[in-house]
């Protein structure tokens, strides 16, 4: 018994080393700086950024200075990407572009992301009438194709940027809310729900506290990418006349003016469109990543 | 399989409903009188008047809008403003270009999208696996427009090897009898002209195959690595199967499901971006159709045109829920 007793003593205690607890936004970061694609996207994003806020800054002209003497100039030292017809100078107009167009990708998907997560809440968790009739209305709306429904709001509230802004929210918002309410859906049957409605919480309080918090990864990653289809939507309803209107610089207007003039000045077409192209690349990238790192279940 | 087609035709009514809602209050939420918006700041009132009786606005909404769904049930779409034609029996021309536009498309961004894929999967990590998906992710991001713009330079003024614009040679027009052009010079047997059309075709077609094709290529990529390590592959494999056999009869037919979905979704993408690529080449199509409505405020055609879109969208998307239990018969919907 003694020599058990002095065993035991003789036992040395080797501290555990703690294990280290790395945050879970920490460790999506890291995750997502080892994809090597999406950190060139989020470089393209923060480059298109940079530009939009200096812009007043960056732009050697005033975008909407007209000078018909310097009316298609060539790319040149004085005018790095040329003039256009009305010898505005091409440089300066695609750099004030890229505000409008981040501004309608952003508060566009902005819009769809408030309203689409609010529909597809309230459907998922309340179920029957309410999930049927919201349901039926999402499907109705992805019944057609999003350049359609966006030119159908358009004919509605008439052609401008800021309609053209709200034609892209309005389209994209069955697109969150059924994302959403899929997610509220499997959410919703979670212990820790049950828990909170046994205890009697209040449903608002379960849906924001609890339900929303775990629903809106997978909403982060559709938002990236549908900046990117906001922006050519935004692009394609400038150049079919239904959004901005002129002077101002925005991409697809820019190419639907240049259009005519395909034979004499290409370069008029060229940069805009590139500029597009690349933001577009940009946020696709960066979804991209953000869909392998957040939610690798939608990875396709 | 009957039960399920019966069902799924039935579940298409209240959409089919619901899109009549939204086309009919095109017209009817314009704000303020929408007459007058249709003719102009400087349209007398006299003008509006007659407008706003022609088009039946004097009347309450929800009689308006029965007597359109009784107008559409019997095949009347309106008239148009412009033309002072009845849309049903004008729109069928521009139908057929779209529908010959759309499916050399298709054909176009299935066959090099689906042969893309394969042959990334199959040399996976390769050159050809970099290259394409390069050129994939970069054409999803593509505008369509600007492409259009940028091959019409491209092809047809800098190399002139294609036409700019047009469906055909308008010095040497084709006598329609399917309004499709590449069915009508062969029943013809005119094969100048055959060769015409295609080069008329070359440009917006690819144009508009573009984004579909560069999505169905990555969809396959990744679905057919899934599949290419299934142990039934590895079987065969093992067998002394040739690759080519293993990869296109035995992987391909069960990585083909996800990519039929996105072929469907792709279709009706193929007809919103219609009306972009036929605008920028000139097609006389349902989108260049709807794109002049929208110029001349012609409301009717422009409510039409959504609608006969839509509805073809729809179709399409119930053709392609159909075809799921062909190509997978593990697929039963009875049960």
């Amino acid at each position: 018994m003694a020599q058990l007793a002095k065993k035991t003593t003789n036992i040395k205690v080797v501290p555990v080393e703690e294990e280290k607890l790395v945050p879970p936004w920490k460790e999506a970061w890291l995750a997502f700086c080892k994809n090597r694609l999406a950190l060139i996207g989020l470089g393209i994003v923060i480059f298109f950024i940079i530009i939009a806020f200096l812009a007043p800054i960056i732009a050697p002209y005033d975008y909407k200075a007209q000078k018909l003497v310097d009316r298609f100039q060539a790319p040149s030292s004085q005018h790095w990407f040329g003039t256009d017809d009305f010898g505005r100078d091409i440089f300066s107009r695609v750099l004030f572009g890229a505000r409008i167009s981040l501004w309608v990708g952003f508060f566009s998907v902005l819009g769809s992301v408030v309203f689409g997560t609010a529909l597809g809440i309230i459907a998922g968790y309340y179920g029957r009438w309410v999930d049927a009739i919201i349901s039926r209305i999402f499907d109705i709306m992805l019944a057609f194709p999003s350049i359609l429904l966006a030119i159908a709001v358009v004919a509605i509230l008439g052609p401008s940027l800021q309609n053209a802004l709200i034609a892209i929210a309005v389209i994209n918002i069955p697109n969150f809310g059924r994302l959403v309410r899929s997610k509220v859906l499997s959410v919703k049957q979670e212990e820790y729900i049950m828990a909170a409605r046994a205890v009697g919480m209040r449903d608002s309080r379960i849906l924001f506290r609890h339900i929303l918090p775990n629903s809106i990864s997978p909403v982060i990653v559709q938002a990236t990418l549908a900046i990117a289809t906001a922006i050519i939507e935004a692009a394609a309803l400038g150049f079919l006349g239904m959004g901005a209107q002129p002077p101002t610089p925005e991409w697809g207007k820019m190419l639907a003016d240049s259009k005519n003039y395909i034979m004499q000045a290409p370069w008029t077409l060229f940069f805009p469109g590139m500029a597009i192209m690349l933001t577009v690349l940009g946020f696709n990238l960066m979804g991209d990543g953000l869909r392998d790192v957040l939610d690798p279940k939608m990875k396709q | 399989m009957f039960n399920y087609t019966v069902r799924r035709l039935f579940s298409l009514i209240p959409v089919l409903f619901g899109m009549t809602l939204v086309v009919f209050a095109i017209i009817h939420a314009i704000p303020g009188n929408p007459a007058q918006v249709i003719l102009g700041q400087r349209a007398t009132a006299a003008a509006i008047e007659n407008l706003t009786r022609e088009l039946g606005l004097d009347r309450p909404w929800y009689i308006q809008y029965v007597d359109y769904l009784g107008q559409l049930l019997q095949g009347d779409l309106g008239t148009s403003l412009r033309t002072r034609g009845p849309i049903s029996e004008e729109v069928w021309p521009y139908l057929a270009a779209t529908f010959e536009l759309t499916l050399v498309a298709m054909l176009v961004a299935v066959v090099i999208g689906v042969n893309a894929g394969i042959i990334s999967a199959w040399f996976s990590k390769s050159w050809f696996d970099y290259v394409a998906m390069v050129v994939a992710l970069v054409g999803v991001s593509m505008p369509i427009f600007w492409l259009g713009l940028m091959l019409q330079w491209g092809f047809s003024i800098e190399l002139g090897w294609l036409p700019t614009t047009g469906r055909n040679n308008v010095r040497d027009p084709i006598e329609s009898i399917t309004n499709l052009y590449l069915v009508d010079t062969l029943l013809q047997g005119r094969f100048d002209q055959f060769t015409t059309a295609i080069k008329h075709l070359a440009l917006p077609s690819m144009a508009l195959a573009t984004i579909p094709m560069a999505i169905i290529a990555r969809m396959t990529r990744a679905t057919m690595l899934e599949v290419m390590k299934s142990d039934y592959v590895r079987t065969a494999r093992a067998k002394g199967l040739r690759m080519f056999w293993v990869v296109y009869k035995h992987s391909l037919k069960n990585a083909i499901i996800p990519v039929l979905t996105v072929i469907g979704l792709q279709t009706g993408l193929l007809l919103g971006g219609a009306i972009l690529t036929e605008t920028i080449f000139g097609w006389p199509g349902i989108g260049r159709y709807v794109y002049d409505a929208i110029s001349y405020r012609d409301y009717p055609v422009i409510q039409s045109g959504i609608l006969i879109i839509a509805a073809i969208f729809v179709l399409i998307n119930l053709i392609v829920d159909l075809l799921y239990v062909v190509v997978d018969p593990r697929i039963k919907y009875n049960k």
